[in-house]
């Protein structure tokens, strides 16, 4: 019977510890910032329209499209494809995606294309594209939107972000939502 | 050198550098001297007088067994009815996710409480704050707590000159939660937090995207529950798709904080065992040996993934582009084969790209270290399974120099190696045994369609998910359909037998070895710390993973990059 309380004991109090006690305190601090612990929100007008590192779908071609999703960017229920590397189904997919970006973006052939533009990622809502995935959109974009295919292409340079320190990780990349927005309120301001 | 590299070279010597200090740390957590923490002392004692505990009661293995197991029933049987009953109470459960089916209940249950963190649910879906909270956040410290505790015994068996006393289980258990994970889990997550990880309760926010549609995102208490799954070598995911979602790591600099977590506290229980037994050269050729195996299988995963994928390059892209399927742009290839490699190695399971969607090579190369399970290992457990390997490498080296084999002044003798080789078989065993079972299903009958992924990729997948649940991982080639009954209850008594036998027998072991009259050191006993001893440790540890899976290894990863 001792051994049963020191049990039941040992059980509760490590439970009101580290399944509650622990957790709250946590949120706690996080009040202390509380843009940041809520994800970094992004508000337009008093509206949600986003979270920083969240990636959303863009489709029309007035906006920057980011990477291909396998749950098509649905925020509640995250994932990637997990396709094997040589899966027929897979590879006629990326296929599929090559064609289509090509079609809908004139000019370019297969060879200007980034990887991460036909390939999902592990979360489906990476919210980056690299500096040449979004360079060879701003032509659709300049046109569908009437601006210059140069102010596009300065919005894309002072988007670009660096590796950490300028030394750790990859470089070069672009947040799409960030950069959307830029766009929208660089048409807004014409 | 390009930067992804140079993030890799940072990622290990950050964990390196500040796993040395905490194996001192550690080692004075384990002996009861002075710390900083000492002021958490008053909470300890609180536990230990509420649970009646005496803290400094000795106890010899088999009483420190049968605490261990006898705590870790009542993980169980909590875990168990807070998943099976998760709807049926009104506590912290915003959008009313319902009860879960038995199975999954008795597999997740298991996988908590065995520090495994296989998960055939999804965690934004299918868990409630209730459920994430009291059931996961708090399993993924005492779990870990087991571990570190088991090895604190079996270190101070192996310095016993003479006696039964391995030490008190519940103090070190209770101690390695308050004054090991806990400070650290507490840094963590305030990193994370700085970065944009959530830490509220909030539920469902409502966002109107750029182009008018709405979508609901899923945040929560994230920072608390990945900081201890991080550190404890859980690995369970606040999201489904664990550190690859944009809260759960939100940037290159929160990947560096994870990656080192990951790895920070079996390398420093390599270094504990040095302080320990003051027998710091030795435990430097552990940790070298261990590192030999980690840097030549990161090399192959990230030189893989950097490569690409030949059928993609096939049609017509640059083809100086990295695999990037199931990849995330800030974090790139180099560290996802990285975090691969860290999370395989020591038993975490915790992933930042998926793991299924990597090259063939690279994905075998995560099983390798799966098999092996003791490059730095789980925390506490990866260095029992070490020991294992180092048994069998002693009574081999011994039977090549024809004398009775030594450890640490102790003689190694018929018992202690037949546990150890028992032990060591049982991993194999179980792996290969699940993936036959699994394999004769889905032959037998198609329609199960289990698999996402065809042919050789799609054996794989299943050779993955045994091996994951045999190493106590968790991470998985997710494509695999995993949440029926089947899978459920084969990885769950999987994982409960790789669990505590593997602790069981070591304690075996060192409790036979603690009360052995110490043998003099003579010119003629065996150096352990010296460079003849490490080449047969290593041996031993790739001879035996490779006589036992180099053919499934064949039919899985092999096959597929063959068919390039």
């Amino acid at each position: 019977m001792k051994s049963l309380r020191t049990v039941l004991g040992l059980g509760l109090c490590t439970l009101v510890l580290f399944g509650i006690l622990y957790p709250l305190a946590m949120v706690g601090i996080g009040k202390v910032m509380p843009e940041r612990s809520a994800g970094n929100p992004i508000f337009r007008e008093g509206t949600l329209v986003g979270f920083e590192q969240i990636g959303q779908s863009f489709t029309s071609p007035e906006y920057f499209w980011g990477r291909p999703s396998a749950v098509e960017y649905n925020a509640a229920s995250t994932g990637g494809s997990n396709f094997g590397p040589t899966n027929p189904e897979f590879l006629a997919l990326v296929q599929e995606r090559i064609d289509a970006f090509l079609s809908s973006n004139p000019g370019l052939t297969a060879a200007d294309l980034p990887i991460e533009l036909i390939t999902a990622s592990g979360s489906g809502l990476d919210p980056h594209i690299t500096r040449q995935g979004a360079l060879i959109q701003a032509s659709r974009v300049a046109n569908a939107r009437g601006v210059s295919e140069e102010a596009l292409q300065k919005l894309i340079d002072t988007h670009t972000e660096k590796a950490l320190f300028g030394m750790f990780g990859p470089s070069d990349q672009v947040n799409v939502l960030k950069l959307n927005l830029a766009v929208d309120e660089l048409t807004a301001s014409n | 050198m390009n930067t992804e590299i140079l993030g890799v070279f940072l990622i290990f010597l950050l964990s390196v550098g500040l796993a040395w200090p905490l194996g001192k740390y550690i080692v004075k957590v384990f002996r009861g001297e002075k710390t900083w923490t000492d002021f958490l002392s008053p909470l300890e004692r609180l536990i230990f007088k509420i649970s009646g505990i005496d803290p400094n009661q000795p106890m010899d293995w088999k009483q420190n067994m049968k605490t261990l197991l006898g705590i870790n029933v009542l993980f169980f049987v909590f875990a168990f009815l807070a998943l099976a009953f998760q709807g049926s109470h009104p506590f912290w459960n915003p959008v009313n996710i319902g009860n879960w089916e038995p199975t999954l209940a008795f597999n997740t249950a298991v996988s908590f409480a065995t520090n495994t963190n296989l998960q055939h649910y999804s965690g934004e879906s299918g868990a409630s704050y209730f459920t994430q909270l009291l059931v996961f956040c708090w399993l993924q410290f005492v779990s870990a707590g087991t571990g570190i505790a088991a090895c604190a015994l079996l270190f101070q068996g192996l310095k016993n000159r003479t006696g039964s006393n391995l030490g008190n289980f519940y103090n070190l258990m209770v101690k390695s939660c308050t004054r090991i994970l806990l400070p650290l889990a507490v840094v963590l997550a305030v990193i994370l937090m700085v970065n944009g990880t959530t830490a509220n309760f909030e539920g469902l926010a409502e966002v109107t995207t750029l182009e008018g549609e709405i979508v609901q995102v899923a945040g929560g208490p994230t920072a608390p529950m990945v900081a201890i799954k991080q550190l404890g070598t859980n690995g369970g995911g606040y999201f489904g798709p664990n550190s690859t979602h944009p809260f759960e790591n939100p940037n290159y600099l929160t990947n560096i904080a994870e990656n080192v977590a990951i790895l920070l506290i079996p390398m420093a229980l390599v270094f504990a065992f040095g302080f320990f037994l003051n027998r710091k050269k030795l435990a430097l050729m552990f940790f070298g040996v261990m590192t030999v195996l980690f840097i030549t299988f990161t090399a192959v995963s990230v030189s893989e993934e950097i490569k690409g994928n030949p059928a993609i390059a096939a049609m017509g892209i640059a083809t100086d582009q990295s695999n990037m399927e199931g990849k995330e742009v800030r974090f790139g290839a180099a560290a996802s084969s990285l975090w691969g490699v860290s999370t395989t190695a020591t038993s975490n399971g915790s992933v930042n790209s998926m793991h299924d969607s990597h090259t063939p090579l690279s994905g075998g190369i995560f099983m390798l270290d799966m098999f092996i399970n003791a490059v730095y290992g789980g925390v506490g457990v990866g260095f029992i399974n070490f020991f294992l390997f180092v048994i069998v490498a002693v009574f081999i080296a011994g039977q090549m120099i024809g004398r009775t084999p030594d450890l640490l002044g102790k003689k190694i003798e018929a018992r202690e190696v037949k546990i150890a080789a028992m032990v060591v078989i049982l991993h194999p065993l179980l792996i290969l045994v699940g993936t036959a079972m699994s394999s004769y299903g889905i032959v037998q009958d198609p329609s199960l369609g289990w698999l996402k992924n065809p042919g050789f990729h799609g054996f794989s997948e299943m050779l993955y998910e045994n091996t994951s649940a045999s190493a106590n991982n968790g991470s998985g080639f997710e494509g695999l359909g995993d949440n029926t009954p089947f899978w459920n209850i084969l990885t769950g008594v999987i994982m409960l037998l790789a669990r505590y036998i593997p602790i069981i027998g070591p304690l075996a072991i060192v409790g036979s070895l603690s009360v052995k009259n110490p043998v003099p050191a003579t010119a003629g006993s065996l150096q352990l710390d010296s460079p003849a001893f490490a080449t047969v440790l290593i041996s031993v540890i790739v001879i035996v993973a490779a006589l036992a899976f180099f053919p499934a290894m064949v039919l899985g990863p092999l096959a597929e990059y063959y068919t390039f």
